[in-house]
């Protein structure tokens, strides 16, 4: 199979649905970038690179440079994705739709209920999101606990190539409007992808590495920390399992709560900040509903609650290490 | 625009239309006064004839968005008001199943994209809409209406840009009743409304929105141009408003005789009726026959609402998603 970056692979899926149904449009800020200019119309592909390509494909037609305006493209994606089209819009950072945040919570996820079923909003927000890149507070925040506590929103959050193009897929083709989240230090990661389309269902949890000892639940980004975690523990003695949910929203707690039970030990990383998370949200699932299995409290490794620091050295220190990680893991293990 | 222009079954719709916005109106502040209609209501009255007079200019396949005062757009765009009276007791048999209510009325079968309740949100839905028009091909168009309250939104102004910039099949329609909520335009507001429009190159037309031919005229240019390719359009429309903010409100900021000279000056069906007693149009016997037929058609509307039963338990957690998770 094909070896394709994170990128690449959200690319393909962009490209393939684009052309297998007229009714996708992309819209948001720099999608092709150099709109009105006198140089290269494609010179970006969006601020990461990921739309790079569509503007030749599909015309301005169908994907469209916004303004610097959020809450008036959010919500134009709304309408239309409300009238007859399946839009995908683009936040460049997800720190950005605190400006836009009306549309999304209480436009695009109300409509089908407040409606009383005679709506559908076939809705993708893809944007970036998670520390590393030494932006600072304000472009830099794992905000997907804050999505997936609104009804109505489905939230996405994938960690490998191959997930990215399977679930961007289904993404745009569920009829309920979809928050997916691109972890920016994850775009130039190297997995194996398809050439074909295939879609992975919400709401099915993957098991990342299969392990006895310890189970690692870990969300996104955090994914890959805890592999490189489980490699320390297995030179300790320690077999860790790891599960990727995939989805924060549904949220496959049959899964959790079967690897829970069989293992009785459980760790949950997430790089959002740690209050009222989807955390401490798995935390309270596998307690109210596995506590039986417990063998040892749920350790939590999450960011401090305080903003993403600018300063490299603090900034390394917020996000969650593979080293914490396996000290969590370790004082557990043995329990 | 004249009145000559609309034949005899076109105006006595419009009255009919009008007269029904406000008897639904007037009941449903009786009905609040009973307690069966829960929460509050804010009320159209007074502002009818900018409903009818866009609406009328608009086909069954065209969209509209609303406001928190979202009763007149809906009828006018012909919801069908049994299902409205059902909707604000919060029965089962309601436009949105009784879980929408009254700031939140919509109908997508009718083309009506919903009342809101955010200020100013559905201008960048109702662009949306027009989005899909335009991408599909389609030769329908979309009206935002909205408030004076709603221009000092930054979203209202995003909307003007993005729907300049993409020339899109819209018209907005700014209903300016003098009050955001209690406080006056004049306290909250700078400069002018068409000016601001303006400053992003969208054609204006300033309407006296009692005079529903007024309305009617302004409104068939903007449509046309949208129709036609030529892009958005903003009216601005002065209208009254009869009742307080919202059901429950007292109403206290504005005087007993300012509140009557608006009733007696500046009442559209007043002001129609003479029109066609002063043209001939309509006979007097002819536009009491309306007024006895809007009364049944109301007083059928409530009592349906009223023996319909609420939404099972079950509905509780249905259409949170397509299929719940």
């Amino acid at each position: 199979m094909a070896q394709k970056s994170f990128r690449q692979a959200l690319n393909e899926a962009l490209h393939f649905e684009m052309a297998r149904d007229p009714r996708v449009i992309m819209m948001g800020e720099d999608l092709t970038g150099g709109a009105g200019a006198n140089g290269v119309k494609d010179a970006w592909g969006g601020a990461f690179g990921v739309t790079k390509g569509l503007l030749g494909a599909f015309g301005p037609e169908r994907i469209r440079d916004t303004p610097i305006s959020e809450a008036a493209f959010i919500g134009a994606a709304a309408g239309a994705a409300l009238t007859g089209l399946r839009p995908i819009a683009e936040i460049m950072f997800v720190d950005f739709a605190g400006v836009c945040l009306d549309q999304i919570m209480n436009q695009a996820a109300k409509f089908r209920y407040m409606f009383g079923g005679r709506a559908k909003t076939p809705l993708v927000i893809r944007a970036t999101y998670g520390a590393g890149s030494r932006s600072g507070s304000q472009h830099t925040q794992a905000l997907h606990s804050i999505f997936t506590h609104i009804p109505g929103l489905k939230v996405v959050i994938p960690s490998t190539p191959y997930d990215a193009k399977g679930l961007l897929l289904q993404a745009i083709r569920d009829d309920d409007p979809v928050i997916f989240l691109e972890h920016k230090m994850l775009y130039d990661t190297v997995g194996e992808v398809p050439d074909g389309a295939y879609t992975i269902p919400f709401a099915e949890a993957r098991v990342a590495r299969d392990g006895k000892d310890v189970l690692i639940i870990a969300i996104g980004r955090m994914v890959s920390v805890a592999e490189e975690a489980a490699r320390k523990l297995a030179a300790d003695g320690i077999s860790a399992c790891i599960i990727d949910p995939r989805t924060t929203s549904p949220l496959d707690e049959d899964t959790l709560l079967d690897f829970t039970d069989k293992i009785g030990r459980v760790v949950i990383v997430d790089e959002a900040n740690p209050r009222c998370s989807v955390a401490t949200d798995i935390s309270a699932l596998l307690a109210d509903k596995s506590f039986d299995a417990l063998k040892a409290p749920i350790k939590l490794v999450t960011a401090p609650h305080s903003p993403v620091p600018y300063a490299p050295n603090l900034e390394d220190a917020y996000i969650p290490t593979a080293a914490a990680v396996a000290k969590a893991a370790t004082s557990i293990a043995k329990r | 625009m004249s009145a000559l222009q609309l034949s005899h079954d076109e105006l006595l719709k419009v009255y009919r239309t009008m007269r029904m916005i406000r008897r639904f109106e007037e009941r449903v502040m009786e009905e609040m006064g009973t307690g069966d209609i829960p929460g509050n209501t804010h009320l159209y009255a007074g502002q009818e004839a900018s409903a009818v007079g866009v609406c009328l200019q608009l086909e069954e396949g065209d969209y509209i968005s609303s406001t928190h005062r979202g009763h007149g757009h809906s009828i006018a765009k012909g919801v069908d008001i049994d299902s409205m009276m059902a909707e604000l007791f919060g029965r089962a048999s309601g436009t949105c199943g009784g879980k929408g209510g009254s700031m939140h009325i919509a109908d997508l079968r009718k083309g009506m994209l919903g009342a809101n309740g955010i200020v100013a949100a559905g201008a960048p839905i109702t662009c949306g809409a027009a989005l899909s028009m335009k991408v599909l091909g389609s030769r329908q168009v979309a009206v935002a209406f909205a408030g004076d309250g709603a221009m000092n939104e930054g979203v209202m102004s995003e909307s003007f840009n993005l729907a300049k910039i993409w020339n899109l099949p819209i018209v907005f329609v700014i209903e300016d009743n003098g009050f955001g909520e209690a406080t006056a335009n004049a306290a909250v507001s700078a400069g002018s409304f068409t000016r601001r429009a303006e400053s992003y190159d969208i054609p204006t037309l300033e309407v006296d929105g009692t005079d529903v031919f007024a309305v009617y005229s302004a409104a068939g240019e903007a449509v046309e141009r949208a129709r036609g390719g030529g892009g958005p359009t903003m009216l601005h429309v002065h209208v009254p408003r009869y009742y307080g903010h919202y059901s429950g409100d007292p109403d206290t900021y504005r005087t007993p005789e300012e509140k009557k000279a608006m009733r007696q000056e500046r009442d559209c069906l007043v002001s129609f009726r003479r029109r066609m007693k002063e043209v001939s149009l309509l006979e007097e016997a002819e536009l009491d026959a309306v007024d006895q037929e809007v009364e049944a058609a109301i007083d059928q509307a409530v009592a349906a609402a009223r023996a319909a039963p609420f939404p099972p338990l079950s509905a509780l957690t249905s259409d949170v998603y397509v299929k719940y998770l």
